[in-house]
């Protein structure tokens, strides 16, 4: 490892820092006895960095000298700024030194465009073989794909990887195509059907031969920009309940706008980026994801945007007292998940222990379910809380609001 | 008030439990052996502990507890935090009398107390399962030193040896003073000394020359992912407390 190997890893690791997705996880792979490296299936966080962010993985960009000009990204050609491209060897020593260590769960790896997409796919894909056929590397791997690379590549690279991802960026084509001219949707969507068929083929193939290759195992990804472009939380949840349908999309992370180029006036002229937005976003995709909701029920055209001061979940229900209370005795699971304040773990143990005792208001705060939110919304015996009717959903609103959102840190960026 | 010495190993305990069948008296308290009993305390008996009473105790407990239930008690047992024998005890009892597989009963102080003892070990286990650092010595082994609050290296060995299958390591447990070593095919006992561990970190003079360019090229990289407008040193130190920091290259000078 020299000089030059450093100043090569800080270009390309702070080149890298403001994309999302740190996370790790969605993948198990157990360690076979003389290879290195297993998958933990959970994300394992090894370090957190000064801004309270997790580290999992290296993450890095295998190049940031750019042939395309998108207005939104701080790697845009027309910037002056250090570049520099790895070679297959530096990076494989690095992912290999650092893993033996322990100092990460594996290995995030992405492009800017060099040459050509293809050009580009390829020396990725170069780095990942080495890692898994020359190393027998068993950690994980993350990589994103280029816009326009060709299927066959696609395909290989899904050979080696866990977790693929194609970002939408710009969440309409029309203003996609005005920051990023030399994209376009289809850029972005032809790479996520390859994925999807490669992922749905292997599903076949492994189903008549159980040791077929797989194809990246922990699915998809994709990540937006929010807050560069007019559109509305309506149509970004739209979009992604949309993708979320489709098979195999496991996460669409939300990356507030960092107001970088401000010399671009296509751009707005964010002073700070709109950090709480992106908050609630995560938010309201979790109640996609877990707690049964539709993208319509989070927000419509009678209420196009996320509140900010409340959680979308409570604006959910303070929008629909009729639903409530609920008696947690008898609630179903479906139910018991759309109670502000009740996560999953609360709602499977207050499903698990009913049977066994009654639900007091003690009962349940010893079991760790946090009342702050839920009183409102469950009718408990002996309990002299007011519930919704009681109090008013105005009254309920005012009570539960005001305070600033704990931000999650596995969510980042500036 | 009725009580038993055993000699604090989890073998101990569960002959205790065969001698309290077969005594048909039940401990209100554990002593380690040669502790000294409270002043009313009418009942002294010391367990000798079997591997045979064990086995048949530990058979019994199998077919009463649930594979969660089974692993909370294991957690809980390497909390090392007193009274924790004494709550195993009565669980363990309360499955052994229970007609069933005796479900996880929150509504249940035991059974609560020992769910938080081992939620706190399991916590503490994966903690350490992303901040254990291994440092290559000049012979080629990955050694790794940490002081973690809770007895969890008999825990993370499965993980390690899983993981690190191709490469010889060492993890040591500093104030308990006690590890483990990978050969590569099976794991040892071993104590590092104390001389080569100044200030528990293993001695620079055993690295290799490799070693420190990895640890810096490390640094360098923990430094470069920072945000800097955005610096939160309240969220890191609760995600990563500082106890773990001497052990971490990322966080040395
Ligand atoms: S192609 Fe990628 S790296 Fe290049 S300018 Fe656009 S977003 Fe940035």
């Amino acid at each position: 490892m020299t000089e030059a190997t450093m100043n090569k890893l800080l270009i390309l690791a702070a080149a890298a820092k403001y994309d999302v997705s740190c996370s790790s996880s969605g993948s198990s792979r157990s360690g076979r006895p003389g290879d290195l490296g297993s998958a933990a299936g959970w994300g394992i966080c090894h370090s957190f960095a000064d801004d309270g962010r997790c580290i999992s993985l290296l993450k890095v960009l295998f190049s940031n000298v750019c042939r395309y000009d998108c207005a939104y990204c701080i790697n845009r050609r027309s910037n002056d700024l250090p570049r520099a491209s790895f070679t297959v060897n530096e990076l494989v020593t690095l992912t290999l030194g650092f893993y033996r260590r322990n100092y990460i769960e594996g290995l995030f790896l992405s492009s800017a465009v060099v040459g050509s997409p293809d050009y580009t796919m390829e020396a990725l894909v170069n780095v990942l073989r080495a890692l898994r056929i020359r190393h027998r590397f068993r950690g994980y791997i993350h990589v994103k794909t280029i816009p326009g690379a060709s299927r066959e590549l696609i395909y290989q690279a899904g050979l080696y990887a866990d977790r693929m991802s194609v970002n939408i960026e710009i969440p309409s084509e029309a203003n996609l195509k005005r920051l990023a001219p030399e994209k376009d949707h289809s850029s972005v969507y032809r790479p996520m059907l390859f994925i999807r068929q490669g992922l749905e083929e292997n599903r076949e193939a492994r189903k008549r031969f159980r040791h077929a290759p797989r194809f990246a195992p922990a699915g998809q990804s994709t990540q937006m920009i929010i807050g560069a472009t007019n559109e509305r939380d309506k149509d970004i949840l739209r979009l992604s309940s949309h993708l979320y349908q489709g098979p195999a999309l496991k996460r669409v992370y939300y990356s507030a706008f960092v107001p970088v180029n401000r010399y671009d006036s296509r751009l707005p002229a964010l002073t700070v980026s709109p950090l709480a937005r992106e908050n609630r976003l995560y938010q309201a995709d979790w109640l996609l994801r877990f707690y049964h909701f539709r993208a319509d029920e989070i927000a419509d055209d009678a209420h196009p945007d996320l509140e900010l001061d409340i959680d979308p979940k409570l604006s959910w229900a303070l929008r629909h007292p009729e639903f409530f209370p609920l008696d947690p005795h008898s609630a179903d699971l479906g139910q018991l998940l759309r109670v502000p304040g009740l996560g999953l773990k609360s709602a499977e143990r207050i499903i698990r222990s009913r049977n066994h005792c009654i639900l007091t208001r003690e009962t349940l705060a010893a079991m760790g379910v946090v009342m702050k939110r839920a009183r409102y919304f469950l009718a408990c015996p002996r309990s002299n809380f007011y519930t919704i009717h009681e109090a008013g959903p105005a009254f309920v609103r005012k009570a539960l609001s005001g305070k600033k959102p704990p931000r999650e840190h596995q969510f980042p960026l500036v | 008030m009725i009580v038993f010495f055993y000699d604090k190993t989890f073998g101990g305990l569960l002959s205790a439990l065969f001698d309290a069948y077969t005594l048909k008296r039940f401990p209100a308290l554990l002593l380690g052996e040669g502790e000294i009993p409270p002043l009313h305390a009418q009942i002294n008996h010391t367990v000798s502990s079997t591997e045979e009473k064990a086995e048949r105790v530990f058979r019994a407990v199998r077919n009463k507890l649930d594979r969660a239930a089974l692993k909370a008690v294991k957690y809980a047992w390497f909390s090392e935090s007193t009274g924790s024998d004494t709550l195993i005890f009565r669980l363990l009892r309360k499955a052994l009398e229970s007609p069933r597989v005796l479900p996880l009963n929150y509504g249940d102080s035991d059974t609560r107390a020992i769910m938080r003892l081992s939620r706190q070990v399991s916590c503490e286990k994966e903690k350490m399962m992303g901040f254990l650092r291994f440092q290559e010595t000049a012979q080629g082994i990955y050694c790794a030193t940490m002081a973690p609050r809770y007895n969890i290296l008999p825990l993370l060995i499965p993980h390690c040896r899983n993981r690190f299958s191709d490469q010889q390591w060492i993890i040591h447990d500093v104030p308990r003073g006690f590890g483990f070593y990978f050969t590569g095919e099976t794991i040892l006992p071993v104590t590092l000394e104390k001389s080569s561990l100044p200030g528990g970190r293993l001695d620079e003079a055993l690295l290799t020359e490799k070693e420190k360019s990895f640890s810096a090229l490390w640094k360098e990289y923990y430094k470069a992912l920072a945000i800097k407008e955005r610096s939160n040193p309240r969220l890191q130190r609760r995600c990563m407390p500082k106890r773990f920091w001497t052990y971490l290259p990322e966080k040395q000078g």
